[in-house]
């Protein structure tokens, strides 16, 4: 994907090209995991990386933190080259299922990452009180981190990402492993950032959420970008439209005539769904449902989401995509 | 101030770490046996409390400096503690050099409570304590810094086992350098180039050792004293740029 560069300044995250090659095994087997990705994050929005596991998000994202060097292409945060100390400073990063030191309490844990920004005192003591009040860990605070359970983890994670009031918050699958609570909690958290005007890009394959929360996404498969732009547009680019229909008391011979008209039947006992692609199609189904005498239980159109969007590219990249999606 | 916040927040990981504390107790336990071990030997008690105490303090800081010092960067990029410390604005050569005055620091307090226990057995045997017993318990922390310069350096390359066999192995032929020139002037052409050049490049780890001087109640002069921390140090830094150039290249998978 080639695209006219524009004023830097005007996007907190900038990709270009960005390409990564892993050397791997003992005879250095070249493995290209990101190919090419180009991609900008624009100020105040909340920009989701999609893409199934493996696709490359996770390298990307390192890239931009400086904790990979890419083989090609450039990356800025802030219009600098990744890895600069100015940029850190205005970055928060929540890297995947985190890991911290074990043996810190809570509060230690959130001081020790205000000391790596230079900050010092009262005022980094205020700081930590109030982030842990907004992930709700003020009760824990003087726990250490080995009594944690994982979404607590994952809560104190998301506020040592704050600690400096970051401009950008990156955030690496942040709702992977968490209950439904969790993820609601981080969804809710991720729109208040936003509304306070910070930038949030995070990685996902819980593509619901994605839908939920982002101004604009960028799909990722197999390290190369495959779509691009914001949800609605994206969503409404996707053609597929069907209905889905369920009958009961439908006779054998009747669902013989329903059958030319879909490419999808299942049976469960009295019950028949059908799948159908076409509005005219639809019309005819219902004619015979009528004629027949059976009973029509639902007609379900189904919405095109991201989700569709994600298995069509899917399978276009011949990448298989896992049942959780 | 970054790698003084590092180097702390890894000395308070080594007092949290279990593994400290047993080494301390054994340490302690041998300099306590040197008690009874007193009762069963004849005549130079002295010496034999100044030996076992000396080689305890030397030997468990040593397996300190080995154990814990392999860990301090590969087990932060195994548990990927790494990845929040370098995103924030901290550069590498920073990282590094914090998680080794960390680990100094905690060698320097661990040495220093060996010490106490140390004179503590001294003072009720009535054992007179010369300054060079201090020399050369600072010699012996020197050579931990050593030490945990060449854990440092292989562990920011391999993993934490090879790190310690590589240590290990630099630990042992350290001590032996000196019988490794000598063996190679008896031998001519590529042998004796290669055991001289080993000589020159590994760490002269028996010149830090100032046992037999306190045993024997020799000083030693200021001079020979700075000559000693000034290798150590100069060996110590050498190391450490060269763990941070390596440190520099790489990428965290």
């Amino acid at each position: 994907m080639s695209r006219i560069p524009s004023l830097a300044l005007e996007h907190d995250v900038q990709i270009d090209q960005l390409r990564k090659v892993f050397k791997v095994g003992f005879w250095g087997r070249r493995v290209t995991a990101v190919d090419g990705v180009s991609f900008e994050v624009q100020r105040g929005e909340v920009f989701g990386f999609l893409g199934p596991n493996g696709a490359g998000k996770t390298t990307t994202i390192k890239m931009l933190m400086g904790l990979i060097y890419p083989s090609g292409g450039t990356a800025t945060l802030f219009g600098r080259q990744i890895g600069d100390p100015v940029a850190k400073a205005k970055v928060g990063f929540l890297p995947e299922s985190p890991y911290f030191y074990d043996y810190l309490t809570g509060r230690e844990f959130l001081r020790f990452y205000g000391h790596l920004f230079g900050f010092f005192g009262t005022a980094l003591d205020k700081r930590i009180d109030e982030l842990l009040e907004l992930v709700g860990m003020t009760p824990a605070r003087d726990l250490q981190l080995r009594k944690f359970s994982k979404g607590m983890l994952q809560r104190v994670g998301i506020a040592q990402a704050l600690i400096n009031d970051p401009e950008l918050v990156i955030l690496d699958e942040p709702m992977s492993g968490l209950d439904p609570i969790g993820r609601k909690e981080v969804r809710d958290l991720i729109l208040r950032l936003k509304e306070t005007g910070k930038t949030v890009m995070f990685s996902s394959h819980i593509l619901h959420d994605a839908e939920l929360l982002c101004d604009r996404v960028a799909m990722i498969m197999k390290g190369k970008l495959v779509a691009c732009g914001h949800v609605s547009e994206l969503i409404a680019g996707d053609t597929t439209h069907e209905v889905e229909m369920v009958i009961d008391r439908l006779l054998p011979e009747a669902l013989e005539r329903i059958r030319p008209l879909t490419n999808k039947v299942v049976l469960q006992g009295e019950r028949v769904m059908v799948v159908l692609s076409s509005q005219q199609s639809v019309d005819q189904a219902i004619d015979v449902v009528r004629s027949a005498k059976a009973k029509l239980v639902a007609l379900t159109p189904h919405k095109a989401s991201l989700e569709d969007l994600f298995i069509r590219k899917a399978t276009g990249a011949q990448q298989s995509v896992e049942a959780r999606v | 101030m970054k790698v003084f916040s590092i180097a702390f927040n890894t000395f308070r990981e080594n007092l949290r770490d279990k593994l400290l504390y047993n080494l301390l107790i054994f340490a302690l336990l041998m300099i306590g046996s040197s008690l009874i071990l007193m009762r069963l030997t004849l005549g130079e008690f002295h010496r034999l409390i100044l030996d076992i105490g000396l080689g305890s303090i030397n030997f468990f800081g040593v397996l300190i400096a080995i154990f814990v010092g392999i860990g301090l960067v590969s087990k932060e990029i195994e548990k990927k503690t790494i990845y929040t410390i370098m995103s924030k604005p901290v550069a590498r050569y920073q990282f590094l050099l914090g998680k080794y005055l960390g680990l100094s620091l905690t060698l320097l307090i661990n040495t220093a409570i060996m010490a106490v226990g140390l004179l503590v057995v001294l003072y009720f045997q009535d054992v007179p304590v010369h300054a060079v017993l201090f020399k050369a318990l600072g010699m012996i922390v020197l050579e931990f810094m050593v030490i945990t310069a060449v854990a440092l350096l292989f562990s920011t390359f391999s993993s934490a086992t090879l790190s310690a066999i590589f240590t290990l192995a630099i630990y042992v032929i350290g001590h032996l350098t000196t019988d490794l020139r000598a063996f190679g002037q008896k031998m001519e052409g590529v042998g004796r180039a290669v055991l001289e050049g080993m000589y020159y490049i590994l760490p002269n780890l028996d010149r830090f050792n100032l046992k037999g001087n306190v045993t024997h109640q020799l000083d030693v002069p200021a001079g020979d004293l700075l000559m000693i921390a000034a290798y150590g140090m100069a060996y110590a830094a050498f190391l450490l740029m060269l763990a941070s150039v390596i440190f520099q290249q790489r990428d965290f998978r």
